[in-house]
């Protein structure tokens, strides 16, 4: 039915077993939908969120796929600035994950908000000694780079190619796609770190709160460090579920190899600051405001299991996984190792949002948990949904893999 | 006041942050411009 639309040369599952798995997803993202309207008619009170609790699960959920997020312009700066072109061939698939990471964030922050169609205020009255007016700023910037950038793919489609302006007019933003792709490094240094720096400044938050370089945290430095070496794995992942569900060869395993190289120089060089961070926080920065490191780990269920799951087994392991060369060439160990580095990133920013606001700070403050509504749940979760729709089309639609056709002849 | 930032104020903090947001929007505003200028001149010349 739909054959037309699909690329030449390369082939795709029945039109109605497609629509049935559309049709399957949508209902999360319906489900989402109706947690997320009773949270624009209703309220925030339709959330677990409270005086304590001013951040919650979308904040985590924001700064995780933003983190995850990063496989998009760190893989266009290679590709286009630096010149490795071996990633041409997973480009395009980072861009597409990029554009549905931010647009997802996007949309939970315009949740969060409360008011979303109050949400140009921060733009119109800008606070530019704010770190989350430069997130803001950022963002919003980055996420228009990222739909330029996914524009030349799109306009790549049998049909939209047919037309010689759309044509015409994909082939020179094509041409001038390092321009879009420095753009977005720029960007994405600035908001990447911003999302740290605004916690390394919480000076009356010991847990976060970070001495720094100028007029910024550790924590800026930390954060861009960490979703640059995410990010590329979080795309391997995502690329090796892709290659699962379609029971197809998508990427060759050299280029495979090369992003998880990348992805473990940069993850070793993470956890070397953040090791050397978490010493001098610990010894230095706290006890100067009255605390031992122990204070922050002794309230369940936020225990020290937190502090070693995060630096230890989702940091260290993959590490070693990804920078040797057996780890790398076996295929179970390299997407363990991916899905341990990308769990590591969210249990980071999990740590940064929610309990550095779960830890009491004043004699008479008790700890307080916080569980999200089924509101925020269904919200959060109809992100991935969301995800799985606009990767599904696009991969049905769009010759989002180059060696494709290669890989899987006809 | 100054356009797109209501509580403009002359100091250095304005001119770096508010700077580099009329950088980035050049830029992008000038690629696509530059895009859409090329389609329209090579469709003129018939160039496709």
């Amino acid at each position: 039915m739909d054959y037309a639309l699909i690329p030449e040369g390369v082939k795709r599952c029945s039109f109605g077993k497609f629509v049935l798995w559309i049709s399957a997803v949508s209902l999360l993202l319906l489900w989402g939908a109706a947690g997320a309207l009773l949270c624009w008619i209703k309220g925030l009170n339709q959330t677990n969120m409270n005086d304590y609790f001013g951040f919650g699960i979308w904040i985590t959920l924001d700064l995780a796929v933003i983190a995850l997020g990063a496989g998009a312009f760190f893989t266009g700066f290679l590709r286009y600035i630096i010149g490795i072109d071996e990633l041409k061939n997973i480009v395009n698939f980072a861009v597409i994950i990029g554009f549905i990471c931010y647009s997802s964030a996007l949309a939970i922050l315009g949740l969060d908000v409360g008011q979303p169609l109050r949400g140009w205020f921060i733009f119109w009255h800008t606070n530019i000694h704010s770190m989350l007016a430069e997130v803001a700023f950022c963002i919003t910037c980055y996420f228009c780079v990222l739909c330029i950038e996914y524009l030349p793919l799109l306009l790549e489609n049998r049909q939209l190619k047919k037309i010689p302006s759309l044509n015409l007019f994909g082939h020179h933003l094509h041409r001038i796609v390092a321009v879009f792709a420095a753009t977005g490094t720029f960007l994405s240094f600035f908001h990447q770190g911003s999302l740290g720096g605004m916690y390394g400044v919480l000076y009356a938050r010991p847990f976060a709160f970070r001495d720094g370089f100028f007029i910024w945290p550790w924590t800026f430095f930390l954060f861009i460090l960490s979703a640059i070496a995410a990010g590329p794995s979080f795309t391997i992942l995502i690329t090796w579920i892709t290659q699962k569900i379609t029971r197809k060869k998508l990427v060759k395993k050299n280029v495979i190899a090369l992003l998880a190289k990348i992805s473990g120089w940069l993850l070793l060089g993470y956890l070397f600051f953040k090791i050397a961070d978490t010493i001098y926080w610990a010894t230095v920065t706290a006890p100067a405001r009255g605390f031992t490191f122990m204070d922050f780990y002794r309230n369940q269920p936020y225990g020290l299991w937190l502090f070693i799951l995060e630096i230890g087994i989702c940091g260290v392991i993959p590490a070693i996984i990804l920078l040797t060369r057996r780890g790398r060439e076996n295929n179970s160990w390299l997407i363990l190792a991916c899905f341990l580095n990308c769990t590591g990133v969210v249990i980071n920013r999990f740590v940064f949002t929610v309990q550095t606001l779960a830890l009491p700070v004043l004699p008479f403050d008790r700890f307080v948990t916080y569980f999200p509504s089924w509101q925020e749940w269904a919200s959060s979760l109809a992100v991935i949904a969301y995800g799985i729709i606009v990767i599904s089309l696009s991969y049905r639609y769009l010759p989002v893999f180059p060696q494709e056709k290669e890989l899987n002849p006809a | 006041m100054f356009p797109f930032c209501f509580e403009w104020q002359w100091d250095a903090g304005h001119f770096l942050f508010m700077g580099s947001l009329y950088m980035v929007l050049t830029v992008v505003g000038l690629g696509l411009m530059y895009a859409g200028i090329r389609t329209f001149l090579d469709l003129k010349k018939g160039d496709h």
